[in-house]
């Protein structure tokens, strides 16, 4: 408003004018003081929130904005970072051929184990939901959650799919005559990544899957019933008019875990495939800042690395949250 | 009448057919996690000779704890006792655990049941935080852990675990259910804040303290952490635990035997609590 004063105003506009701008300031002011009485009324609960919250900045929200930071700069942690502009990025995709590499075999696993995996868990949550003995239903949650907190136990695929005869892929796959000699699973390219894919997805019944069984059983069971009153054949349409809409909360909250983690799959295919894996079969963009991190200490290049995986991650929820929004409608 | 029926039958528009062909699928899914894990027990047991059979046997015939023996051999080899790698775990997982618990719960309770400005800011600010995983801000958090002088230390695992913004999450939506009346009647009683928070509030929530001691828990249980400890008298379990896998296929036997043991803990774990996560988990949702 201020902007447009012009001469041919009228006195009077004008005065209004003038008059208006120290009103302005005070307002402001008078808000400001009234803010901070407030804030010092709310003193404890500052005091409440205050560990987390400067543990928080320090460990979270700070590292985001050095690596923004860091990421215009050259940094080999030895000498002073020096900037260098938007020189990292554009390496990236126009002078790093294992970058595009892995941002494919990122995108390949992230678009096949992320919505099947997701998918595949809110399924089984709701097969394990309509078994009627609550007993049968806590083993079966376990046995579908065990893989995913096990630890290190994907280690047995290595064994199932061990280059040698004693594996059990190659062993029993040659009793049955299928080949004739034992394949070397992790070092063939057309293998690696069919077989990763198995073991991402054999571990992808993670927090999102809990939420949903969770979800599932806190669904208001007269609901059901209205719903087979109003005419509800099946068991898919229940699904989809009663069930899924009256756990839109934890299908969003599985979707973030599951996007999450989807794209920062990376110590089953070291463990697996190696790391570096043949021709970077298995190399993911997350496997690549962590060899410029922690190997070559390229910390400039690798904060490119993450603030790219950062704008990923985030930009890649808040889409699917908005496709969300429109289950059952 | 009606209402015996449905109590017989929940959901009466559920085919007897449907939940056969459910089961099944479930059936055949739950033998696909499951195998891979009893591979690993069954391995764990093997004696070598079995492990190197053709064809190859899923389940052991013979079952012996050499393996677990052999283990604990390759392990007091090492020049840094083997219990040492235990302690390392076991009490950075603790130490973690416990300040995680008590400072997000703080947390949470103030961000679940006070009003102040800037809270629903904070909040968003924490939900964003689930959307990216741990690797974006390694880099980082290395050179801040290099220029406070925590490198090499257990800090450096501990204090990062303790600001994860998931239990801070899962805490704060279950406190949300904490009935209003209950915290005001304490209040009008006297009691001070700290005081409804630890005596009226926290025993509310027993459901969610396991919780996120469980995602606690697993995070720093299965921390290898090499990146950041230097010292051989302060690595953890799992990074020793690696070095033996890392040996390859002449140690098949002593890897299974590994994951057995890196996988009960955490598995018991679960076990044990497992109705009370799920319970937190009904509250998990992100609502719009």
């Amino acid at each position: 408003m201020n902007k447009n004063v012009s001469a041919e105003q009228s006195p009077a506009e004008q005065t209004k004018q003038e008059a208006f701008l120290p009103l302005l300031g005070r307002y402001i002011k008078l808000k400001l003081r009234l803010l901070g009485k407030e804030m010092w009324r709310c003193r404890i609960s500052y005091l409440f929130i205050a560990p987390f919250c400067i543990l928080f900045t320090l460990f979270y929200l700070v590292p985001v904005c050095t690596s923004v930071g860091l990421s215009f700069t050259y940094f080999n942690v030895l000498e002073e970072p020096r900037f260098v502009g938007w020189q990292n990025y554009i390496n990236l995709f126009f002078a790093d051929e294992v970058f595009l590499i892995a941002v494919k075999n990122t995108f390949l696993f992230a678009v096949i184990t992320g919505p099947v995996g997701y998918f595949l868990a809110l399924f089984i949550a709701w097969m394990i939901n309509d078994i009627k003995n609550p007993k049968i239903r806590a083993v079966m949650t376990l046995i579908f959650y065990a893989p995913t907190i096990s630890g290190q136990a994907y280690i047995v695929w290595k064994y199932i799919f061990s280059s040698d005869i004693y594996g059990l892929a190659n062993g029993w796959l040659m009793k049955l005559g299928v080949i004739y000699e034992a394949k070397l699973w992790f070092q063939d390219t057309t293998y690696i990544m069919p077989i990763l894919i198995i073991v991402v997805l054999w571990m992808s019944m993670g927090t999102g899957f809990l939420s949903f069984i969770a979800g599932l059983q806190n669904v208001d069971r007269s609901l059901y019933e209205a719903g087979y009153m109003d005419g509800v054949k099946n068991r898919f349409q229940e699904l989809w008019y009663i069930t899924l809409p009256s756990m839109k909360e934890q299908l969003m909250f599985g979707a973030v875990m599951t996007i999450t983690s989807s794209f920062s799959i990376h110590d089953q295919l070291a463990a697996l495939a190696g790391f570096p894996s043949v021709s970077y079969a298995a190399h993911t963009v997350v496997s690549h800042l962590i060899d410029y991190g922690t190997i070559r200490f390229e910390m400039g290049y690798a904060s490119a690395i993450a603030t790219l995986l950062f704008i990923v991650m985030v930009l890649c929820n808040k889409l699917i949250q908005s496709v969300l929004r429109k289950v059952g409608r | 009448m009606a209402i015996i029926k449905h109590k017989k039958r929940v959901k009466p528009n559920h085919s007897k057919a449907g939940d056969f062909v459910s089961i099944t699928i479930l059936v055949v899914m739950g033998l696909f996690m499951a195998l891979p894990l009893v591979l690993a027990i069954s391995n764990s047991l093997k004696p070598l000779e079995e492990l190197y059979i053709f064809p190859p046997r899923f389940l052991v015939s013979n079952p012996t704890l050499d393996n677990f023996h052999d283990v604990f051999v390759l392990m007091s080899q090492s020049w840094v006792p083997f219990s040492r790698y235990i302690f390392n775990t076991v009490f950075i997982t603790l130490t973690g655990t416990i300040g995680h618990l008590l400072v997000a719960s703080l947390c949470a309770y103030a961000l679940a049941k006070h009003r102040f400005p800037g809270r629903n800011l904070i909040f968003w600010i924490i939900v964003t935080a689930l959307m990216f995983s741990t690797q974006v801000t390694a880099i980082p958090n290395y050179l801040i852990m290099s220029k406070i002088g925590w490198l090499d230390s257990y800090l450096a695992l501990i204090i990062p675990a303790i600001a994860k913004p998931l239990g801070l999450f899962l805490m704060k939506q279950f406190m949300e259910q904490i009935p209003d009346s209950l915290l005001e009647a304490a209040r009008i009683d006297g009691a001070k804040e700290t005081t409804v928070f630890l005596r009226i509030a926290m025993p509310q929530v027993k459901p969610a303290w396991l919780t996120l001691i469980i995602f606690c828990f697993q995070d720093l249980w299965n921390l290898q952490g090499s990146n950041y400890i230097y010292s051989e008298e302060l690595k953890t379990l799992p990074y020793a635990l690696s070095q033996i896998s890392a040996a390859g296929i002449s140690r098949a036997g002593a890897t299974a035997a590994v994951a057995v043991i890196m996988m009960i803990v955490p598995i018991t774990i679960f076990i044990i609590s497992q109705s009370n996560i799920i319970e937190t988990m009904a509250s998990s949702g992100i609502k719009e």
